[in-house]
């Protein structure tokens, strides 16, 4: 059994107009040393699904149902005190922004200390002493400087850098990083990303990345998932769905990245937008944009149908793939 | 070709310490006046050929949309010149600065910022032409703004909502279209798809070059995603801490890229083809733009730096059709 497992969750925020359907039906594994990236446009729900794992949802959003084991425990059933000694100790979670997710009127080595104090219990001097070393790991220059540093006297690369060193303070298993890089620039991005895929390999992390840049997933990652609304449309080996996508809104945001266009000619372009929540349409939630779309696409929702090593949610993949499938039955 | 905007020998700088008043300290008994500056533009030399692209890539905190905003007029250089069209327009009074604006427009990065949220699309999109055409009868337009949100996609009946109830690619379409519709020549296009997702930055870059197309427009393309850059550009200028490291064209940069800076900038964009992040890791940081480096503004982190790089600063030299501002690309020491 997988270290983690995401079974048909069902996120839900309820607003004043009624309750809206935030995930539907996701489910997904991780064990150690498995990177899995998530990738969808805003508004697609992945960090949402990021932040269930944990159960950081605030108000007004809830999930309605679904499991999430770890180890073995549901962790949607487990008390606030249980699930305390998964957070960070087990999981942990690096977020968007460098500049928003440090304390600015603490040290570095304060937030680090504060951190390992919460969550064991170590004199103030181990816990310098464990701060350093994993500041060493993330290969932050003049390690010693930086822990009687305010984040403000950082710059953001190395702000990230220090906020992947406190996600490993306490040796986690799996660690959620929530777009890590969107903030930065491309040169610090790629380090970055270096290290974490460094990191993962070395320390025998899982990893969980939710970006909406497919080149950082394909680079990273061995798993993916695509969203779209709300629901899992894709998902299978990040080599399979990048060289050879399914669905049509994969193919769509694939073909619209610019360095897959012929420079000067006008790119392929997915027409129209996402859909908020409260007005997903019936059937598949992407059929008012897609070209391949029929009668059926509007009423019925798509299941997903096994192709190669992934699971697709489209009603002319699985068509195909019942038609590739007859004439071989009937060889026999 | 000609060029339609000639930008000589740029500077700008910011003081941080704000006015004199701000700039007094007490110390030791004595009253000081600190002066310090950020230098955002070093000496920023660059021809705009009509009917290009040119597009100016680089970093945070490079001074690239310093740049747009000197060339727009909405700041003033600290040395140097803007000229249109020959004409010299840094200088100018706002009243003879007028026809040059109704020439050069703006695209800016956030269309959730960029947008007046209490006036309707419609007020949005006439205010500009009743302010420099004010004979235009009502009646023509209206049919102007009609035509202009025909042609960037947006429904002409909607044009009595405000920008909150559309998404964050039709706001960018509205903003593109209130850049149209005095029917300028030549637009500054500040990091305009940015701030959007991968399907809808799809959508308003053909938006732009379809425009670009049909009106011959002339576009200054500010961005920092240089694949990007490789689709529309015709030309690219790579800028670092507010001096130009290489200026050709984007064929030219992405076949072969001159500049140390400029190939760890390329090696670095994630790339769906290749598997292993193979790219070239500058050393250190990005130095504060308050006390610039010696020489060459690159040579602290540059893997080929030598002493010459620290004492002087390279100017840009014409190396097969690219012009490189680099010691050790003059003296063929990269090869």
């Amino acid at each position: 059994m997988a270290l983690l497992e995401v079974k048909n969750l069902e996120v839900k925020f309820g607003l004043r107009s009624g309750a809206v359907t935030a995930l539907r039906d996701i489910s997904f594994t991780v064990d150690r040393g498995q990177r899995l990236g998530i990738v969808g446009e805003s508004g697609a729900g992945k960090s949402v699904a990021a932040f269930s794992i944990l159960n950081l949802l605030s108000r007004p959003g809830y999930i309605s149902s679904g499991e999430i084991n770890f180890d073995g425990k549901n962790l949607l059933k487990m008390s606030p005190d249980q699930l305390r000694n998964v957070r960070g100790n087990r999981i942990s979670m690096i977020f968007q922004d460098p500049m928003m997710t440090l304390n600015p009127v603490l040290t570095v080595g304060a937030q680090m200390v504060e951190c390992l104090q919460a969550h064991t219990r170590v004199s103030k001097e181990d816990a310098r002493k464990i701060a350093l070393e994993k500041l060493k790991l993330v290969q932050i220059p003049s390690p010693e400087k930086r822990l009687d540093q305010y984040p403000h006297e950082l710059s953001g690369g190395m702000k990230q850098r220090i906020i992947i060193a406190i996600a490993l303070l306490l040796n986690p298993d799996i660690i959620i990083a929530d777009e890590p890089t969107t903030a930065l620039d491309v040169t610090i991005q790629a380090e970055i990303m270096d290290l974490l895929l460094e990191l993962c390999t070395s320390q025998n992390l899982g990893l969980i990345l939710i970006t909406h840049d497919l080149g950082v997933v394909s680079q990273v990652t061995q798993q993916m998932i695509v969203m779209y609304a709300g629901k899992i449309i894709e998902q299978g080996p990040t080599k399979e769905i990048i060289n050879d996508a399914q669905h049509p809104y994969t193919q769509g945001l694939i073909n619209a990245l610019p360095q897959q266009g012929v420079p000067g000619e006008r790119l392929y372009q997915i027409p129209g937008a996402m859909p908020p929540l409260q007005r997903i349409p019936k059937g598949c939630a992407f059929h008012p944009r897609c070209t391949y779309a029929q009668e059926r696409c509007e009423k019925e929702q798509p299941d997903f149908t096994i192709s190669g090593g992934c699971r697709v949610a489209c009603h002319m993949v699985e068509d195909m793939i019942k038609q590739a499938n007859v004439p071989a039955s009937e060889e026999k | 070709m000609t060029a339609l905007v000639n930008i000589k020998n740029l500077y700008k700088k910011f003081p941080i310490h704000g006015d004199w008043l701000d700039q007094i300290s007490f110390a030791n008994g004595r009253f000081h006046m600190k002066r310090e500056y950020v230098h955002a533009i070093n000496g920023v030399s660059l021809d705009v050929q009509k009917g290009e692209a040119l597009c100016v890539v680089g970093e945070s905190g490079c001074g690239k949309s310093t740049v747009a905003r000197v060339v727009m007029g909405l700041l003033s250089p600290s040395g140097g010149e803007i000229c249109y069209e020959g004409q010299r327009i840094d200088h100018l009074s706002s009243n003879a600065m007028m026809p040059y604006r109704r020439k050069m427009q703006m695209i800016f990065q956030n269309p959730y910022a960029s947008l007046n949220p209490r006036m309707t699309i419609k007020q949005t999109l006439e205010e500009p032409i009743r302010w420099h055409q004010p004979k235009l009868a009502t009646g023509e337009l209206k049919d102007k703004v009609a035509e202009v949100m025909k042609s960037v996609g947006v429904d002409p009946s909607w044009g009595e909502r405000f920008p909150h109830e559309f998404s964050g690619g039709q706001r960018q379409r509205i903003s593109i279209a209130r850049a149209l519709i005095v029917d300028p020549e030549f637009i500054v296009a500040d990091e305009p798809i940015s701030a959007l997702d991968v399907s809808i930055q799809a959508q308003v870059l053909n938006l732009l070059m379809d425009a670009q197309e049909q009106r011959g427009l002339t576009y200054l393309f500010i961005t920092h995603d240089l694949s990007v850059v490789e689709h529309f550009g015709t030309r690219v200028a790579v800028m670092y801490l507010g001096s130009l490291c290489e200026v050709t064209t984007a064929r030219k940069l992405f076949a072969a890229p001159r500049h140390p800076y400029t190939q760890a900038l390329l090696s670095a964009i994630p790339r769906l083809e290749d598997e292993k992040p193979d790219f070239i890791r500058l050393k250190g940081e990005v130095p504060t733009p308050v006390n610039l480096p010696s020489g060459c503004v690159f040579h602290g982190r540059c893997p080929h730096a030598n002493d010459r790089c620290k004492r002087e600063v390279p100017v840009l030299r014409e190396v097969d059709g690219t012009q490189v501002a680099c010691h050790a690309v003059e003296e063929g020491r990269l090869d």
